[in-house]
């Protein structure tokens, strides 16, 4: 055991059966399940005569179609309507635990199960969604599956699986100020490439990962994927344990102490090799922007669009041009001199408490540029509930923004909140790609802080100066 | 599942880096609670125009590609999104099979679970396969799975890899429940050792 990963430890917990030239057959803990990758699957179990195994360790919500508005009002979209009603159906039928459109727990999928304590370190964690590695950031395996896995989960509890590589991502140094978890993750990105990570698990190690929050933790392990990692992960800690303490379906008292006692075991051993290494420095980083189709093509706040002849390789050549054709972009053009249309705070990636302060630092007693309309997308039921008893939502409202119900929104645009063709978002959320917020709908990522400012602004800011000569 | 053995088709360019699963099959078609039908929306927004006719640059529609079977791409084809829709969509269309320099982990699985058989070469040979589609009408391969073996027009051969144990499944067309559940001992005995922060108090729930 002494010489392995965070992660191969806790592959090795799960493995519940292993044979020569196939794949490991591996338990899972816990299996989150929303509206929009499980009907299939429940229709799957039912036609095959099947039951879910195990139920409790099973938790659905909705959120990817939900409307944001008045949860009063019915929803418009029949469709959507009706896939919110399946769901409730099947969680029903199948015996699960539904947060639904008007459980006061409500929220997206990766907010909701670590708020509630579902998600703890040396867990295994699936969920038919992409961003399920998330929930790393607290030292679990965390991955996203197909809608076959999760029928395959519900009516097992387990997944045959072939085992990642293990992937160091260090980053060294202090974070400078102004420069967050979204800069850090997004020039991680822009550093090993869309796919990058390819069939690996990333393990996020380094001072400048070990320094940061949960929630911050939780922002780096949400777009691992975007890297194209299996999984990402952190080692849990004191922080970790912190975080944990009080979870309303976290263990307490001594079987809180008894975990915590094993947890404290899960760290990769001086003696373990990683398959790939990376290292980088968290002093040199700045705010980050996208300005392609992929969250690999970013860069700095304060450089300008590249060039497409710059890149060495013909496929990314092609793709950049593309790109720069699809954003409406020059090459050389600054990225300050952007222009804004839309403006949106939210998403599994940046919607959390902390997130909505640190925006609402920036937007307090401002006003959103003239032409600009902007966004607040809270998490989660609570977090929403939280911001309001700290009146953040006044902050919010009185500064010209939308505060909203909880919800994925505008991060794919299932519900009714999409961009218009042409019009250029900057968003917290985690996919630039074509169409992702709306057909033709120009995204641009960057941290909850940026995307303040540059709602306050019209366009795009170096929020590190922004902020302090206003 | 239909077992996958022999399989014969024109080949379909798609030129471009990188192609996610929303490019497959965008979101707004994501709200169907069947698994059928996801055919007519592949590739929506690059195949439709805004006012729903056909994009005539769009590869699916130049008549010389519309009886595509084998669809040719770049690498990281299927990138983002965990969606398996974007393998109803290809399969629903008539493309049971993939070539690609590399795919996008989730996406690769959701194939098998599927009866697509995504096959990997590597750069150099893809960039052929390109040149030569490009250069001859209804260009056709022949795959052989049971051999890994893909024929040419001319009578050659290329070989590729596949794990074999996604090989006996595709070609077996296995249910993976079914095998699961010839292992419910062990799973039984894995269970009963669970540690305690491992479960949930469903009282609390």
């Amino acid at each position: 055991m002494s010489n392995e990963t965070l992660f191969e430890k806790i592959w090795q917990n799960h493995i519940v059966c292993q044979e020569e030239g196939k794949p490991n057959l591996v338990w899972i803990d816990r299996h989150l399940v929303h509206e929009v990758t499980s009907p299939q699957a429940f229709e799957g179990l039912r036609l095959a005569n099947r039951r879910v195994r195990r139920p409790d360790l099973t938790y659905a919500t909705v959120d990817h179609n939900i409307p944001t508005t008045d949860r009063s009002l019915p929803i418009e979209d029949p469709i959507s309507k009706k896939q919110i009603e399946t769901l409730e159906r099947n969680c029903a039928d199948f015996g699960i635990t539904l947060f639904g459109l008007h459980s006061p727990q409500q929220g997206i999928v990766h907010i909701i199960g670590p708020e509630l304590g579902f998600t703890l370190p040396g867990l295994t964690i699936v969920c038919g969604d992409s961003h399920t590695s998330t929930h790393g950031a607290f030292g679990a395996l965390a991955l996203g599956i197909g809608t076959s896995e999760v029928e395959h989960v519900l009516a097992t509890q387990t997944l045959w699986l072939q085992k990642p590589e293990s992937f160091e991502i260090r980053v060294d140094g202090a974070i400078p100020a102004g420069v967050t978890a979204k800069d850090l993750i997004l020039s991680i990105i822009g550093h090993i490439g869309a796919a990058g990570g390819r069939g690996s698990v990333i393990e996020y190690r380094g001072e400048a990962v070990t320094s940061l929050t949960m929630e911050e933790r939780m922002t780096i392990c949400n777009m691992s994927i975007e890297g194209g990692a299996r999984a990402g992960m952190v080692a849990p800690d004191e922080t970790t344990f912190r975080f944990i303490q009080g979870r309303k379906y976290a263990p307490k008292g001594e079987d809180l102490d008894r975990a915590t006692k094993e947890w404290r075991e899960l760290r990769t051993s001086n003696k373990a090799s990683f398959d790939r290494a990376v290292h980088l420095d968290a002093a040199k980083m700045k705010p980050q922007v996208t300005w392609g189709t992929t969250p690999a093509m970013v860069t700095d706040v304060t450089g300008t669009v590249p060039n497409p002849n710059e890149f060495p390789e013909p496929d990314i050549r092609k793709a950049a041009a593309r790109a720069l054709d699809y954003m409406g972009l020059k090459p050389g053009m600054e990225i300050q001199s952007i222009k804004l249309d839309r403006v949106f705070i939210g998403s599994c990636t940046n919607s959390r408490l902390t997130d909505l302060t640190a925006a609402s630092k920036i937007v307090k007693g401002r006003k959103v540029a003239p032409g600009v309309r902007a966004m607040v997308v809270p998490g989660s039921q609570i977090i929403k509930y939280q911001a309001e008893r700290q009146g953040l939502d006044r902050v919010f409202i009185e500064a010209g923004f939308e505060w909203r119900e909880s919800g994925c929104s505008m991060c794919l645009g299932m519900n009714p909140d999409i961009l218009q063709p042409r019009e250029r978002c900057a968003s917290t959320s985690n996919r630039n790609f074509e169409g992702r917020q709306g057909r033709e709908g120009r995204t641009h990522l960057v941290s909850p802080i940026m995307a303040a400012a540059a709602a306050i602004e019209g366009h795009f800011v170096d929020v590190r100066e922004w902020n302090s000569e206003n | 599942m239909e077992p996958f053995t022999q399989y014969k088709g024109t080949v379909v360019p798609l030129d471009r880096v990188n192609i996610d699963t929303d490019q497959i099959i965008p979101k707004q078609f994501l709200k169907l609670i069947e698994r059928t039908g996801f055919g007519k929306y592949l590739f929506y927004d690059w195949r439709f125009l805004e006012d729903g006719k056909p994009n005539k640059d769009f590869i699916l529609n130049n008549p010389r590609y519309n009886e595509g079977k084998i669809l040719l791409a770049r690498a990281n084809f299927g990138c983002g999104s965990s969606r398996e829709h974007a393998v109803w969509a290809l399969s629903d269309y008539g493309f049971k099979a993939l070539i690609a320099p590399s795919y996008a982990d989730i996406f690769y699985n959701n194939c098998f679970k599927n009866g697509v058989l995504p096959i990997t070469l590597n750069e150099q040979t893809v960039n052929t396969l390109f040149d030569e589609v490009a250069n001859h009408d209804a260009y056709a391969l022949q795959i052989d799975l049971g051999k890994q073996i893909i024929t040419k027009p001319d009578a050659q051969t290329v070989h590729f890899e596949i794990d074999a144990f996604r090989k006996t499944c595709l070609l077996q067309g296995l249910d993976d429940i079914s095998l699961t559940l010839q292992h419910e001992s062990e799973i039984r005995a894995f269970e009963a050792n669970l540690k305690p922060f491992q479960r949930i108090d469903v009282s609390r729930l």
